[in-house]
């Protein structure tokens, strides 16, 4: 005799709640081959505004924490995205119609993809900061400096990535000490959904990670021009949408990242790409 | 006569020998614009100093395409070590002909020759020395093994450090192996048109440095050009913004240094004479036509009466006039446009209610000149603590609590400058942390060296120019496309 399941209620992740739409909006989500999966929560543009105010508020504390302690809470996702591997292997396995052997694979790197930030959080300042012998009584350091809240489209591949492309998205941006909102990807954001239940069990405060779903086309022109979102990352905008959508990110001179072909590889780059270099001179005298 | 009188001591023009026109500098040569031509001006006497090609859109495609033909027969093919070589010769001729090119600029731009030989050329002199040394250590720029010059860069500078800020985008751009077509500011093409005639002196080989002068709309068209890869600009934040929109889709790469309202924060507890020294050199440095000046004065209340005071008294010790005075403090303002932007914002600062003083030099009959001016009583709303006026006016406003500073200071969307003066370490060190700026000076203003990055957070632009960060904006990673702006 079977039993009879108990599907989840997909909604948005915002400031560390888990609210539907405000429009009231869902959007069906299927298989490949168009069975039924869920109705997904349609993010709308007060949506996304509210995960920009959540993102800011967070901004102070995540920024002002210890790189160490970044480093610890990235490795903390990891740690629980393990431990629920298999119900991201089953749910990317239906909504993406790929294998499980694909399915286990993508979700075993995303977990190594925070782990691989995770470790860098501590580091990467060494790296992209530097001492500077200029000519005078001066101790000149440059550092990088989180630069704020940033808005992530996340890459919007057919091929199977949906987990990845969330990861490979956000952990970078978090590492540094931004706040971020993610928007998932269109199709299959079940994913991405179910991460923020990681995100919200293993110790990222509230607001620092903020995940949208729904129709990108109407949520990233708002964060485009939004005035207090200080970086733009287009990985997953398509080669029509994404000029206008760094046009209007001119206008705030936002740092934009481009999109991108691929799952972006963890990288340095991924990390500076939304740091600003702070150069300070301190003046030295014994007097 | 009291003891701030002085003799006249003008630095001699006789050095100069500037020719009645000049063309525009393409593929080594200097050839006639096909645009119109202007003139340049010295801001200090009116007087017309030479005629300059204005360059149409046809001159931006020629220098572009001499740009790119020695980008792709020449300098792309010299090995690290001779590209260093050619500009360790630019640095030394530089040197060697620092104080005409410290007059040229002093007439042009109107700024005092104190600066332009004592700041200016010995920095532009020092900007080409560091990225020489860069030439043949590429791999050592954190960008991996093998990093990649981006191709032609197209350079817009502006007029208030004209030559030195050829220097901040010709010599990295030149180290990582790209070739250059630069525009300088139109009231202020002198030094630029002379730094061609030393890419001839230094044997440079032709089309590796382009030179082409004109307006806003050549700048637009060298902007606009397809076969740029990379836009250096130096200017206004509404410029960048439209640069930015213009470079939106393409994989153009871009630094902007754009505008800036610096907070200089000074505790009660500073080396009060040094900060008021420090506040002056913040705002008053080059009349005040600085991207990362001091605009802004964030004072302890408790020593605000104080400080006030003493730099009332020491403003009123500056000599304002001839820029060819070696005595001179302050110099003119370089143009009329800029110094009807000053006046109008000053004008705005009285009629919002803050509190204008302004100290009681006499300002020469001829050319554009503006006196030393500070406001008190003013709002952090006050259109005077919000934009920049790029002009000798310092607004000044008070704080209680550091957390109280680090607000005010912070609450502007520009990001570029801020000066914190105190003799407790640990709270300047908390400063520098909590200030949303890319340069920070504690216990010093506006200093500046080829060693160290400079550039702004938010909309005082994108990039660092100086240091090992300013020769990384102009590579790319082998193995990766570093995409992004």
């Amino acid at each position: 005799m079977s039993r009879l399941t108990i599907p989840k209620t997909y909604k948005l992740f915002i400031g560390g709640k888990f609210p539907r739409s405000e429009s009231g909006h869902t959007f069906e989500v299927s298989t490949p081959k168009g069975e039924f999966l869920a109705n997904a929560a349609a993010a709308s543009r007060k949506d996304a505004r509210d995960a920009v105010v959540a993102a800011r508020g967070a901004f102070p504390g995540w920024s002002g924490a210890t790189a160490y302690n970044r480093g610890q809470v990235l490795y903390r996702v990891a740690e629980v995205l393990e431990g629920r591997a298999e119900q991201f292997v089953e749910e990317i396995r239906q909504s993406e119609g790929v294998s499980v052997r694909a399915a286990r694979a993508q979700v075993e790197n995303s977990i190594d993809t925070w782990v691989w930030y995770a470790g860098f959080a501590d580091k990467y300042a060494q790296v992209a900061g530097n001492g500077n012998p200029v000519s005078g009584p001066y101790f000149n350091l440059s550092t990088p400096d989180p630069m704020g809240v940033v808005v992530a489209l996340c890459p919007q591949g057919s091929n199977g990535q949906s987990l990845l492309g969330l990861s490979a998205s956000v952990a970078p941006i978090v590492a540094s000490g931004n706040t971020v909102v993610a928007v998932s990807h269109a199709s299959q954001p079940l994913s991405a959904i179910s991460a923020a239940e990681v995100f919200a069990t293993s110790d990222v405060p509230g607001g620092v990670i903020n995940v949208l779903t729904g129709n990108p086309a109407g949520i990233m022109p708002w964060m485009a021009s939004h005035a207090d979102v200080n970086g733009l990352d287009l990985a997953g905008a398509d080669q029509v949408s994404a000029p206008d959508w760094e046009k209007a990110a001119a206008q705030t001179l936002k740092r934009v990242q481009g999109p991108s072909h691929e799952i972006p590889a963890p990288s340095l780059h991924r990390i500076t790409a939304f740091v600003e270099t702070k150069t300070v001179w301190h003046t030295q005298a014994l007097g | 006569m009291t003891f701030l009188d002085y003799a006249p001591a003008p630095e001699s023009t006789a050095i100069l020998d500037i020719k009645p026109s000049y063309g525009l500098f393409i593929g080594g040569e200097f050839v006639d614009a096909r645009g119109d031509s202007f003139a340049t001006i010295s801001p200090s006497t009116e007087e017309h100093i030479t005629t300059v090609g204005e360059a149409n859109a046809a001159d931006v495609d020629r220098a572009v395409k001499a740009a790119r033909l020695a980008y792709d027969k020449t300098w792309s093919k010299l090995s690290g070590s001779e590209r260093g070589k050619y500009l360790f010769r630019i640095a030394r001729i530089i040197q060697e002909r620092s104080r005409e090119l410290a007059v040229a600029e002093t007439i042009d731009n109107g700024k005092p020759i104190r600066e332009t030989r004592d700041v200016d050329m010995p920095l532009v002199a020092a900007w080409f020395f560091y990225y020489a040394g860069w030439a043949d250590k590429l791999e050592y720029a954190g960008l991996g093994p093998k990093p990649q010059a981006l191709g032609v860069a197209a350079q817009i500078v502006p007029w208030n450090f004209p030559l030195l800020m050829l220097a901040w985008k010709i010599a990295p751009a030149l180290a990582a192996g790209n070739t250059v077509v630069l525009k300088p500011a139109e009231t202020t093409p002198l030094t630029a048109l002379l730094f061609a005639e030393i890419c001839q002196q230094a044997g440079l080989p032709e089309g590796v440095v382009n030179i082409i002068t004109g307006a806003g709309g050549t700048g637009a068209s060298l902007v606009a050009h397809p076969g740029i890869n990379k836009v250096a600009f130096t200017g206004s934040t509404p410029v960048g913004r439209s640069i930015a929109a213009s470079l939106a889709g393409t994989d153009v790469r871009a630094t902007l240094e754009l505008g800036g309202k610096g907070a200089n924060i000074v505790f009660d507890d500073a080396a009060i004479d040094q900060a008021i020294e420090g506040i002056v050199s913040g705002i008053f440095f080059n009349q005040g036509h600085v991207c990362c000046a001091g605009s802004r004065l964030l004072v302890q209340e408790n020593i605000h009466d104080d400080v006030l005071h003493r730099l009332q008294r020491r403003l009123q010790t500056l000599r304002l006039g001839d820029p060819l005075d070696k005595n001179t403090d302050i110099g003119a303002v370089n143009s009329k446009a800029q110094l009807e932007r000053i006046s109008a914002l000053v004008d705005a600062g009285e009629a919002e209610g803050a509190t204008r003083w302004s100290s009681d030099c006499v300002l020469p009959a001829k050319g554009f000149w503006f006196q030393p001016t500070v406001f008190t009583n003013v709002h952090t709303s006050h259109r005077v603590a919000q934009e920049e006026i790029f002009g000798p006016v310092l607004s000044m406003m008070t704080f209680r609590t550091p957390e109280e500073a680090i607000a005010k200071a912070n609450n502007t969307p520009y990001g570029l400058s801020a000066g914190i003066w105190t003799e407790k370490a640990s709270r300047m060190l908390a400063m520098a942390n909590a200030l949303r700026a890319g340069v920070i000076w504690a216990n010093t203003f506006n200093k500046f060296d080829p060693a160290s990055p400079f550039g702004g957070y938010q909309e005082s632009g994108y990039g660092r120019e100086g240091g090992r960060h300013g020769l990384a904006a102009y590579l790319e990673a082998s193995d990766q496309k570093a995409g992004g702006r």
